[in-house]
């Protein structure tokens, strides 16, 4: 995984409560056995006057110019700035994945999902949370002045912003730890496989039918 | 030793090992997996050059993508080859890692959801997961389920555990008893709409109170279920006889000594008085009224006698612009009567609401009676083989048929429209599936929530009614 540590970059904002994954990334896109090139679907059905398949040429379909990312203003965006229980709904992976392939590194929003906000630091997205009051003063930022951006940095847990107001974050000290190292799970956790061994030695005394039945 | 929760314990039971900063790592008893979110956690592995910590606990099934029509030629019968690749790409992933999959044709194939339960796969106590966020579904059961990523797939497939930090401990009690005509969906439906769709978030909530208590097995596992639509990863009913009942016999379920032994484990699993819950929530059962989804969130939710609201009314200009944008989309006008709403299509099905007490439910609303001319289709899709098998032994299938329904092959269908079972632009459903989102059943799409009987009542109408007036 990739490393995060510090970017400066223009914000696109979302502004609507309870962005669903569906709305992410449609169902259609999730018969895909990749986790890459999920990019020119994210938000397929606010983004494109017609319904987009797997197979589509995407680059040859009519958009929707009224939406946000369809604005000149908003191209290049790596962050993106949302409102309440954002990535709600489905625990797709794919979510992420889109978000990531079309180019977002960080989503503030004042709440996100639990299973969303997980899935975002396993595939080096930075999900923060802020006030809502914080928010509130961001979007109306990003939409009085084109071209705005917001420097992030995770080593300090700081945002700056055009003006140079420091908003400070809190992040997860272990999830900040893997996103600064782009640390691998799976390797953390198998450097205590002793200690899964010792679990399962003491749980097949206490529930054996865990381990004959399953 | 102080009072604990029924989430306590589960997580107590569970932990490997926990840092000081409360990341911790939980032991996983049961994995489930479907097609959709699994093939790149499989690709992970095989990138890595990484074994399953253990196969026994996997159980596969593909439910997605799967066509509810002609079966007889497996995973042939599969039309869209993107969807077909889906689901071969499962079954060729359980066979090289050694995984047991209920293949489509084999007669337990189904709804993951539905299948773990009616299996005895997902048990009382166990840690469940499956890359799915309808995996609260089997707490129901007195289990800890949680729905994850695809990363968190691979990383249980690679090491038995999940990283995890405790959530918090919510008790939504529902005292009472329910009115008749008023079923499981309805009170999961009220609850969502009181606490909201972010109402859990960070939290496992734990059912409690008469209704519940009331509440038959399979009931429980429709209202854990959507625990995920009030934002909570996890839902949880205590164990007691019913559930015993309902796991003795089941084919993966403990035999001889060992389901003593587990009984005996399992009637524990209850939260104990005094236990501390960081948040309550309390509802009165005799108050709840069928309820109806009017617009895109599953906590957009109305009592069937109930009308759209007004967003001229809402105070939070943030709300007010989402009734606004729900509005236009459901093709609604404020303040209009929920009864006045048309459905020209009925679905009845899902991992919510496709159990045989749901069919049960639904046909005996639809026993004797059409379905009106303005119902352009009417599903009806078991959530597995075995629930099918069941419903037809009873004559269920004819008594849905004889009123105008289809009768389909087990799946998830037209809750989510990977498969050919697609809403839509425009349509109106009656559905009792789980999540109305923009573009859920279909794109354009616009989907009402309701129970099995309320859905069934609404095919003979047409449109929205009070299924009170039908019983």
């Amino acid at each position: 995984m990739d490393k995060i540590v510090k970017m400066t970059a223009l914000v696109a904002p979302m502004d609507r409560a309870n962005v669903d994954t569906d709305a992410i990334i449609p169902k259609q896109f999730l018969k895909s056995i990749k986790r890459t090139g999920f990019g020119p679907n994210l938000f397929d059905e606010w983004r494109y006057e017609d319904v987009g398949q797997p197979d589509s040429d995407n680059s040859n379909r009519p958009l929707r110019k009224d939406f946000v990312l369809n604005q000149p203003r908003y191209q290049g965006a790596k962050i993106l700035l949302a409102r309440e229980n954002f990535g709600c709904g489905s625990s797709r992976e794919h979510a992420p994945w889109a978000l990531k392939d079309y180019g977002f590194d960080v989503v503030i929003a004042p709440s996100f999902a639990d299973i969303f906000f997980n899935n975002c630091f396993k595939n080096g997205i930075m999900p923060l949370v802020l006030e809502e009051s914080v928010v509130d003063s961001l979007f109306q930022e990003v939409f009085a002045q084109e071209g705005y951006q917001l420097t992030v940095d995770l080593e300090t847990q700081q945002i700056v912003t055009p003006s140079g107001k420091v908003i400070p974050f809190e992040i997860d000290a272990f999830r900040r730890h893997c996103l600064l190292n782009g640390l691998d799970d799976i390797a953390l956790t198998l450097a205590h496989q002793e200690d899964i061994k010792a679990y399962e030695a003491k749980r097949k005394l206490e529930a054996p039918w865990l381990f004959t039945h399953a | 030793m102080s009072a604990k929760t029924l989430y306590d314990k589960l997580w107590d039971a569970h932990l490997v090992r926990e840092e000081e900063d409360g990341t911790a790592l939980i032991y996983i008893d049961r994995q489930l997996l479907h097609e959709v979110t699994s093939p790149q956690a499989f690709e992970g592995l095989r990138l890595a050059g990484r074994k399953p910590w253990r196969t026994d606990t996997n159980l596969a099934t593909p439910d997605h993508n799967v066509p509810t029509t002609d079966l007889t030629g497996g995973v042939a019968s599969i039309k869209d080859p993107v969807s077909r690749i889906q689901v071969e790409t499962l079954g060729m992933n359980a066979r090289e890692f050694g995984i047991t999959e209920f293949a489509m044709g084999d007669i337990r194939q189904g709804i993951v959801h539905v299948v773990g339960p009616e299996e005895g796969a997902t048990l009382p106590g166990m840690t469940v997961v499956c890359g799915d966020s309808h995996t609260a579904t089997h707490g129901a059961l007195g289990a800890l389920a949680h729905g994850i990523g695809t990363s968190e797939v691979e990383h249980v497939l690679a090491t038995q555990c999940l990283i995890q930090k405790k959530m918090k401990n919510m008790l939504i009690r529902v005292d009472g008893q329910l009115q008749k005509g008023v079923t499981p969906k309805d009170v999961v439906l009220a609850i969502i709409g009181k606490i909201g769709t972010a109402g859990g978030n960070g939290h496992a909530i734990e059912f409690g109170g008469q209704v519940f208590r009331d509440m038959s097995i399979e009931g429980r596992l429709t209202v854990c279920n959507m625990a995920i639509e009030a934002g909570a990863r996890v839902g949880l009913v205590a164990v007691d006889e019913k559930t015993v009942e309902y796991v003795q016999g089941r084919p993966y379920a403990p035999k001889g000594d060992e389901w003593d032994m587990a009984v005996t484990a399992w009637m524990d699993l209850k939260s104990d008085d005094g236990a501390h819950f960081d948040k309550v929530v309390e509802l009165d059962g005799s108050k709840i009224e069928p309820q109806v989804s009017w617009g895109t969130s599953p906590e957009m939710v109305s009592d069937v006698n109930g009308i759209v609201p007004d967003p001229a009314r809402e105070s939070d200009a943030v709300k007010a612009a989402g009734i606004q944008r729900a509005l236009d989309y459901m093709g609604l006008q404020a303040n209009t009567p929920i009864k006045n709403i048309p459905a020209e299509f009925v679905f009845i099905g899902s991992c919510t609401n496709s159990r045989i007490e749901d069919f049960r439910a639904a046909a005996q609303v639809l026993k004797g009676r059409k379905i009106a001319d303005s119902v352009e289709l009417a599903l009806a899709v078991p959530g597995s083989g075995l629930v099918k098998q069941q419903a037809e032994a009873e004559g269920l299938d004819k008594i849905f048929m004889d009123a105008g329904f289809e009768w389909r092959n087990p799946g998830c269908s037209m809750c989510l429209a990977m498969n050919a079972d697609k809403l839509p632009a425009g349509k109106h459903c009656a559905s009792t599936s789980n999540r109305n989102f923009e573009g859920r059943q279909g794109a354009g799409g616009r989907t009402h929530l309701v129970s099995p009987e309320m859905a069934a009542a609404a095919a003979v109408a047409g449109h929205f009614v009070d299924v009170r007036d039908y019983l």
